[in-house]
């Protein structure tokens, strides 16, 4: 079976859910970190087919450098986060974490 | 099916199949070792789409920082190994139903759009030169603000994260 | 001097607060002094820019200067057409005066603040946010547009919100907050609904573009009704900033916020903001939406000034008459006397910040004397606790003297001046339409006014002291804290609005400002100008006449029964007991409101739950009760309910062989065989329900399966709603998903 882009695309879908689930279902703070890169590399993997086969015009993969970028400070400022949040509630699950509700 | 489809279902497999161990394992540590190899396998199919510098960039950052952050992340917070890391706001069916859902409504969109593709793909050799002019040129404004924006990050993490005092 | 220049400077005066915002929010604590001195030299030289505008313009410019600038243009939308949104300021007397207003209360409360809030924990952040504050009320004043002012009015909003809520650490005060701001949206979705109405017929937020518009006979939906209704919206977002009836109630609570915010925020700028929205719409304003205001204002004038006579704390005592003369210039503003209101709201924003600032003098020097005699439970603010005060702090004393004058409407005060317009302003009303309760209110508010305000001052600073000894350690307090009184003090006097004490309309004031010529139809407009003048003219001496008198009456009964002790007001107060508890205890609006508001959720919930329990179960229960006892004979007998079962199978199996013969007819010429199968299946499967049926399987299953099915479901969203309060971020992110999915297959 010929790659195209579909199969990059459908391949980015999947990966996106995955990142989706582990989102969704983990209690650990660190986990829902984990599952928001996956959502990331599943976003850069579409940018770059594109970029890809539209071309080859190279601003898919300009974008790509900058969600790399924005996801290095997003994981830097998120982990710094969780630390604290550890540091102050003595766990890291986020369902226990819940003083928006207050 | 020739060599280059073969590379592609490959690093398929092993970007899929490791991120279902991170998403489904139970425990934190392999998560995080089996998301190096989801890393890994991102970066062949950006060599694949002839993005070398992007594969590159993508090794040294996210295998070489962003993980190793995150690795940094469960030391620190030592009770996690003990914590069951499934979450009480959605049960194993209902996400699974709702990931399931997202990934079928999002393929029926890549299925059902009639992409443009242009085929000819002209000299592929020079992207992390071509890519370097474009930060210098077209996105030059984006470029530095992205550069603020990790300082920024930079100093506020270092600050939130200081010990002795919490912000909240 | 051209136009330009002058739109320039008011972009300054607009910017500099916020600009001082910003640097006091990031870099206050590093600066000397915590940056007080930043905030207030802004101000001043604010002031100073502003008197210049306020000058050239009624100097030099008659027409209006306005600047616009397209803010967004969205293109050609669908169904909607071109849509583009433009924004802008403008700079007529009006907000020429109102700014000059804003800036000298703005910049006096700074200079005070700096005594009075001396080593607070959030001095700077407190002077932060008083710019914060001024900046978005210079907002409101400038625009040209309701788009702009509504985003001025929601800023003004949430800083007053903040500086209410200064000291959070008091329940009281935090609660206070929380109360105003959400009391205010109240009023505000009123005015977003009637922005709404207007933007859809308009198409522009534009005030002189709606204006022209409405003047070429292009009114919302073709109706004149609509057209009121409209006004009556706008108008609702003044009910809530300026505390109107019934939205009143938060404005008293807003006095937890240090005393110097009341004088600027609850006093004299932001509760004005609401009289000032009433002005600038003016023109749009139908016959009948005008009477509407009129009769709000009338109301809330009565009741907050009744309410003003039975309360003993000295800031909630200024909270009420300020109440009660933010509904005199609704009122005037709703007869017409457009000039009448406005200039009162000029000369009261001098006085009434005055007369906080004052108060906030001498709860100053109560707190160092009690804080001296290690007294920590004597209520500061409690006028019970005071008197005496005026022979210790001479110059707030009279400067407080002199505000108090200027409320009453005593001559040679600018209060007398403004007031005596407005009554006057009534009294043509209701000579002219016949609407004679509102002149009547109004003279009876100003008798009350003048009995209660002196009330305040007697009690405080000349009676005999409950304490001598505390009186020993009350001071005058400092230079920056009683400069701004004198300022406020000198100009409460006529001269400064017109140079004859009995008439403004010879003064400058009544020249700047005129009433704006009606654009609604003919058919709904109320009364005309000239009519109206004509009116006012014939009704002025008496109103003089008539107002000297009541506040006379006033000032007289307040000495007589505080100062000379002839009428005894505690028993009195005893006599009438009920009127005196109702008085004080604010007519029970906030009693009444949490019955009615939060008490009737409840019982809504309570006739639900009763209704659930009795009704629906009640007809589920009956009817298989009934269905058992009469059909089958149930009972608790095994063995009958065997022999019950076992008819019921001898039933079904007749009914079933009956059935199958009519359906064996049917199919016979066709398919032997399907007919065989057929019959086979329907037998057993009529057989098979009848006895589960009379087992009690049917109403086992399926009617309860339905109604718990039915009590199980709502329960399911009832958890899934309350999982949006969960505060569960991954909740959050689900609801997010979900919705991104809703509206990908809605617009696929």
């Amino acid at each position: 079976m010929q790659v195209t882009l579909t199969h990059y695309l459908i391949l980015s879908a999947v990966l996106f859910s995955l990142g989706l689930y582990g989102v969704v279902t983990r209690k650990n703070a660190i986990m829902v970190l984990m599952g928001i890169e996956l959502i990331l590399n599943a976003a850069n993997i579409n940018f770059i087919a594109f970029s890809r086969y539209g071309g080859m015009r190279l601003d898919g993969q300009a974008i790509a450098v900058f969600v790399i970028i924005l996801a290095a400070a997003e994981a830097a400022v998120a982990l710094a986060i969780v630390l604290n949040i550890y540091q102050r509630f003595k766990t890291v699950n986020v369902d226990e974490i819940n003083k928006l509700k207050e | 099916m020739n060599l280059f489809d073969i590379i592609f279902y490959f690093f398929a497999f092993i970007t899929l199949a490791s991120a279902g161990i991170v998403v489904f394992s139970r425990n934190i540590i392999y998560a995080a070792f089996s998301l190096l190899f989801t890393f890994f396998g991102v970066a062949g199919i950006y060599v694949l789409l002839n993005a070398d510098f992007i594969a590159v960039a993508q090794l040294l950052i996210y295998v070489g920082g962003i993980l190793v952050l995150l690795l940094f992340g469960v030391m620190l917070t030592n009770k996690v190994v003990s914590v069951d890391i499934k979450t009480g706001t959605l049960q194993t069916l209902p996400a699974s139903l709702l990931a399931a859902m997202t990934a079928g409504s999002i393929c029926g969109v890549f299925y059902a759009t009639d992409w443009k593709i242009v085929q000819s793909v002209p000299d592929v050799s020079t992207t992390t030169h071509r890519l370097g002019e474009m930060f210098l040129t077209t996105y030059l404004l984006p470029f530095e603000v992205a550069s603020l924006i990790l300082l920024v990050a930079l100093i506020g993490a270092a600050m939130i994260a200081r010990r002795g005092k919490t912000i909240f | 001097m051209s136009p330009e220049l002058l739109v320039k400077f008011s972009l300054i005066v607009l910017l500099l607060p916020l600009i001082s915002f910003v640097t006091l929010i990031f870099l206050g604590k590093r600066l000397s002094r915590q940056g007080d001195w930043l905030g207030t030299s802004v101000l001043f030289i604010c002031l100073a820019i502003s008197f210049f505008i306020m000058y050239q313009k009624l100097t030099v410019f008659d027409e209006p200067i306005s600047l616009s600038f397209k803010w967004v243009d969205f293109g050609n939308v669908p169904l909607l057409g071109f849509l583009q949104m433009y924004l802008g300021l403008v700079i007529d007397n009006l907000s020429a005066i109102m700014m000059v207003v804003v800036c000298i209360v703005s910049a006096l409360v700074h200079l005070f603040s700096i005594g009075y809030m001396k080593g607070d924990v959030r001095y700077t952040r407190y002077f932060a946010y008083l710019g914060l504050f001024t900046f978005s009320m210079l907002v409101i004043v400038l625009t040209n547009n309701f788009f702009t002012m509504y985003v001025g009015w929601e800023l003004v909003g949430i800083s007053s919100y903040l500086l209410i809520g200064h000291w959070y650490e008091k329940k009281s005060a935090s609660d206070a907050a929380i109360k105003a701001f959400v009391v205010n949206r109240i009023g505000d979705i009123g005015m977003f609904t009637g922005i709404l109405i207007l933007y859809y017929t308009f198409r522009t937020f534009g005030f002189n573009e709606i204006f022209s518009a409405i003047q070429s006979g292009h009114i919302p939906m073709g109706s004149e009704s609509w057209l009121t209704a409209a006004g009556i919206l706008i108008f609702c977002g003044a009910i809530g900033k300026s505390a109107q009836f019934p939205l009143h109630v938060w404005l008293p609570d807003a006095m937890e916020g240090p005393t110097p915010v009341s004088a600027l925020i609850h006093a004299a700028t932001m509760v004005a903001a609401g009289v000032y929205l009433v002005a600038r719409t003016f023109p749009m304003m139908t016959a009948s939406a005008l009477i509407v205001i009129a009769y709000v204002g009338a109301i809330t004038a009565f009741i907050s000034a009744t309410i003003a006579i039975a309360q003993n704390d000295i800031k909630k005592v200024l909270a009420y008459s300020t109440i009660s003369q933010l509904g005199y210039m609704v009122m005037g503003l709703g007869v017409g006397a457009y000039t009448a209101g406005f200039f009162h709201l000029t000369t009261h924003a001098m006085f009434k910040a005055g007369l906080f600032l004052g108060s906030g003098s001498v709860i100053y020097a109560m707190h160092k004397a009690l804080h001296h005699q290690g007294d920590h439970h004597t209520d500061a603010q409690d006028i019970r606790n005071m008197g005496g005060l005026g022979k210790k702090m001479p110059i707030t004393f009279f400067a407080f003297l002199m505000y108090t004058l200027a409320i009453s409407g005593v001559p040679f005060t600018s209060g007398f001046l403004s007031k005596d317009e407005v009554l006057a302003g009534t009294l043509a009303f209701g000579g002219l339409t016949g609407h004679y309760l509102i002149p009547i209110v109004g003279f009876l508010v100003a008798g009350l006014t003048a009995f209660y305000m002196f009330r305040l001052v007697i009690i405080t600073f000349l009676g005999d002291p409950v304490d001598a000894n505390r009186i020993e350690h009350i001071h005058e307090s400092p230079k920056t804290m009683t400069i701004p009184l004198i300022i406020f003090a000198v100009l409460s006097f006529f001269v400064f609005f017109s140079f004859n004490p009995f008439g403004a309309s010879s003064g400058w004031f009544y020249h700047a400002i005129e009433r704006p010529i009606s654009v609604v139809p003919e058919t709904v407009r109320a009364t005309e100008i000239e009519k109206f003048e004509e009116a006012l003219h014939h009704s002025h001496i008496p109103a003089m006449a008539l107002s000297l008198i009541v506040a006379g009456i006033g000032i007289l009964l307040a000495f007589v029964t505080y100062k000379w002790k002839k009428i005894n007001a505690d028993t009195l107060a005893e006599k009438y007991s009920g009127l005196y508890k109702f008085l004080l205890n604010k007519w029970y609006f906030d009693e009444l409101y949490s019955a009615v508001i939060v008490g009737g959720t409840l019982a809504v919930t309570r006739i639900l739950r009763w209704f659930d329990n009795n009704i629906i179960d009640g007809i589920v229960n009956g009817t298989a009760g009934w269905t058992k006892g009469i059909v089958f004979g149930y009972t608790d007998h095994s063995k009958e309910q065997k022999a019950s079962a076992t008819a019921l199978l001898i039933i079904g199996g007749i009914v079933s062989v009956v059935a199958a013969i009519f359906v064996g007819q049917w199919f016979y010429g066709q398919h032997a065989l399907i007919s065989a199968i057929v019959m086979g299946l329907l037998t057993a499967g009529l057989t098979f329900f009848f006895f589960w049926a009379g087992a009690g399987g049917f109403d086992q299953r399926v009617v309860d399966g339905l109604v718990n099915g039915m009590a199980y479901f709502s329960g399911f969203f009832g958890i899934l709603l309350r999982k949006t309060q969960t505060g569960r971020v991954q909740s959050y992110i689900i609801f997010v998903i979900l919705g991104v999915m809703v509206l990908f297959y809605v617009f696929r």
